[in-house]
């Protein structure tokens, strides 16, 4: 096993426009990236990452070439991106670029909004979901694991959180630029997701007055609005509800544009033309882009926000440096850990842990003992004897595997019993 | 000699407001506003000065007033600052006053001997309140630019220079609003004395002189805009454009009616 063959394969907000990142939505069949990644020969173990500015699959393949091609074709099969255009817009890490990339994920250095805290619970998710069908193995059971802690060190050592970014944040910003107050507005959620309550938190921190939701289900409906002492309505009252709200949020899973152009034009005018503001916060698109030509209409995609953070970037840099230095640190790490899981490393190890006990306990008994060269001689070779005894069968057994993977958890296994990454660990 | 004084004033307090955009230090901001303020008071004693050395209110004379104009800006954007928190209005408004102060720097500075038919009871009336009415205008012209340039940053959503330093979109057009609406009666105002002073002096109210014709016009850009603004709620960028037209109106009234269109209200020289 060498660190070449991790790989992580995929498209993020850098590479790919909301255009085509909304085409490879999986919301429609939560079951089908596990089904077709287990099909694809060379794909040992895997996790799959879909959140609405990334895609990702993260996986350990012993010969490549093939296997890229076919999760390329798994990524882009419900879009309409021809096969020869598909390389300008994914990303291929391998190695220790791999897990650098990981780890800046985890530790939201990769978002859209650097430091918004969502990332690292999207990755917790999508880790769980892929352990749960044993889709990941010795090598990304530890991975991960670690893209969690080196996460947590992150946020505890620098202060990249520290200004509370993420797309509902960049979202209050416009909205004070368009409004100033906020404090007697009100704000419609259309869709009950994660991401409008997270917005709507925002603002409530800002002073809003009102909070309305609208969505498919009333059920959901009422429930988040029983959080913001605000009401729920049905989908069908959107357009009335619109004359009477100043920002609306919309973040549903509705495949094709719940509001066009045409729909608005009419409602500005009974709106008397107070502004309006639309964030869009959905993947794929809710609103009609054309919105934006409207006079006194602001629309903003999870694209345009990004832009709005940019400008505070300086001032986030430097904490940045700090987190890339951790992160660099700990990918040196894991490459240690991983030169180490092979067999020779592992024994040895293994037989050197032995020797140092022995010396040592050796060293303790005879100092006290007033014996004859000889006898230390014999009590010596008989030490050595009992340790190399009894590590003979482990030895054999780790080295015994059938398939790789039974190789790798034997290593991971014999590994763990004798302790023989505590020292390591204990460093961290 | 005073007036240099006060023009210099006002170029300083212009150069630290354009210093303070840039940088954006609340220290540089408190050494503008006092600056500007000290101008302020200068000019007034100009214009008191002014006053006494013509033996009647100043505002005969081009140069008299342009000057008065900047003045009326001045104390109009003063009297607003405290009341509302508008962001860097500052730096916008001192760039027109110290325009306008310089238009008045190149007019000739004599002092002019009044003809009868204007030495009126109206004249400090009449002048006073319509030049007035100008400075709330021009800060409505400044608010509306500034709507303009911070729309433009955010439907475009490129954030250059104006996005952080410019006000909201609603603390803009709320001051277009309020620039309108002290402007436009005293406006008003203007034109109704004006007619009183045209009946005193010229024996009817109303002559279809150029610069009646014009101010009329104005009136109509600006009575539309409010009318619009109640009815069909006409706000936002709309509201922002035609406060710049209506002030082009104000300066063509002022400039382009004395040069081009002569009649009865020319400066006298």
């Amino acid at each position: 096993m060498s660190a070449d063959s991790i790989l992580i394969l995929g498209v993020n907000h850098k590479t790919a426009p909301v255009a085509v990142r909304e085409q490879l939505a999986f919301s429609s069949d939560p079951e089908r990236p596990f089904r077709s990644l287990k099909e694809i020969p060379g794909c040992a173990e895997f996790c799959f990452l879909s959140t609405c500015n990334r895609v990702e699959v993260i996986f350990t393949s012993p010969h490549q070439t093939e296997t890229i091609q076919a999760i390329k074709k798994f990524l882009f099969a419900t879009s309409n991106v021809k096969e020869e255009e598909i390389d300008n817009f994914i990303y291929l890490h391998r190695g220790t670029e791999a897990i650098t990339h990981l780890y800046r994920v985890a530790a939201s250095l990769d978002s859209m909004v650097v430091g918004e805290p969502q990332i690292l619970g999207q990755l917790k998710d999508a880790y769980r979901n892929s352990s749960e069908r044993e889709c990941t193995g010795v090598i990304l059971n530890r991975l991960l694991h670690k893209a969690f802690s080196v996460a947590k060190r992150i946020r505890t050592e620098t202060n990249i959180g520290g200004s509370a970014v993420s797309i509902s944040y960049a979202a209050v910003e416009l909205a004070k630029k368009i409004f100033g107050n906020l404090e007697d507005k009100k704000v419609l959620l259309v869709g009950a997701g994660e991401m409008a309550e997270l917005a709507a938190e925002h603002l409530i921190n800002q002073g809003i007055s009102e909070v309305i939701v609208a969505n498919r289900t009333l059920e959901r409906a009422v429930n988040l609005a029983k959080r913001f002492n605000g009401k729920a309505v049905g989908l069908n009252e959107l357009h009335a509800q619109m004359e009477l709200v100043d920002i609306l949020v919309s973040s549903t899973g509705a495949s094709g544009l719940i509001l066009h152009q045409e729909e608005v034009k009419p409602i500005m005018k009974l709106r008397k033309n107070r502004p309006l503001f639309l964030i869009d916060i959905a993947v794929p698109r809710d609103l009609d882009p054309k919105l934006n030509d409207l006079d006194n209409v602001y629309l903003y995609d999870v694209d345009d926000l990004s832009q709005v953070v940019e400008v505070n970037k300086a001032e986030r840099e430097q904490e940045a440096m700090r987190a890339e230095r951790i992160v660099t640190e700990e990918t040196l790490k894991f490459l240690h850990w991983i030169e180490e899981m092979q067999l020779t490393p592992t024994i040895t190890a293994l037989r050197q842990k032995a020797d140092s006990i022995v010396k040592a306990e050796l060293a303790r008994t005879l100092s006290h003992c007033n014996l004859g060269a000889k006898e230390i001689k014999s009590i010596e070779k008989m030490a050595v004897a009992i340790t190399s005894k009894l590590l003979h069968d482990p030895i054999h057994f780790i080295k015994q595997g059938h398939s790789h993977e039974d190789k790798q958890q034997k290593l991971d296994f014999a590994r763990k019993i004798f302790g023989l990454d505590l020292e390591s660990e204990k460093e961290e | 000699m005073l007036f240099t004084l006060s023009f210099v004033a006002y170029l300083l307090a212009t150069t630290t407001y354009v210093v303070f955009f840039i940088t954006q230090k609340k220290k540089i901001r408190s050494a503008a506003r006092c600056l500007l303020f000290g101008a302020g008071i200068l000019h007034t004693v100009t214009i008191l000065g002014r006053y006494i050395a013509a033996g009647h209110t100043p505002l005969t004379t081009h140069h008299d007033t342009v000057s008065f104009f900047a003045w009326s800006m001045t104390w109009a954007f003063l009297s607003f600052r405290w009341r509302y928190q508008v962001k860097n209005l500052g730096t916008f408004v001192s760039l027109v006053i110290s325009a306008l102060m310089a238009i008045a720097a190149l007019s000739s500075q004599d002092i002019a001997v009044l003809p009868p038919a204007l030495q009126s009871v109206w004249l400090p009336i009449h002048a006073s309140i319509a030049i007035l009415a100008d400075g709330f205008l021009a800060m409505g012209f400044c608010s509306g630019l500034m709507y303009l340039l911070q729309e433009r940053e955010l439907k475009k959503k490129r954030f250059g220079v104006f996005y952080s330093r410019l006000p909201s979109l609603e603390a803009l057009d709320t001051l277009i609003h309020h620039c309108l609406t002290v402007g436009f009666p005293l406006l008003t105002l203007g034109i109704i004395t004006g007619s009183f002073w045209a009946k005193q002096a010229w024996g009817s109210y109303w002559h279809w002189d150029p610069k009646e014709t014009w101010s009329l016009i104005t009136w109509f850009i600006y009575a539309a805009m409010l009318h619009q603004r109640f009815i069909a709620g006409w706000r936002g960028k709309r509201a922002a454009v035609l406060a710049i037209i209506g002030f082009v109106a104000v300066l063509f009234t002022l400039w382009g009616v004395t040069f081009l269109l002569p009649g009865v209200h020319s400066y006298v020289r």
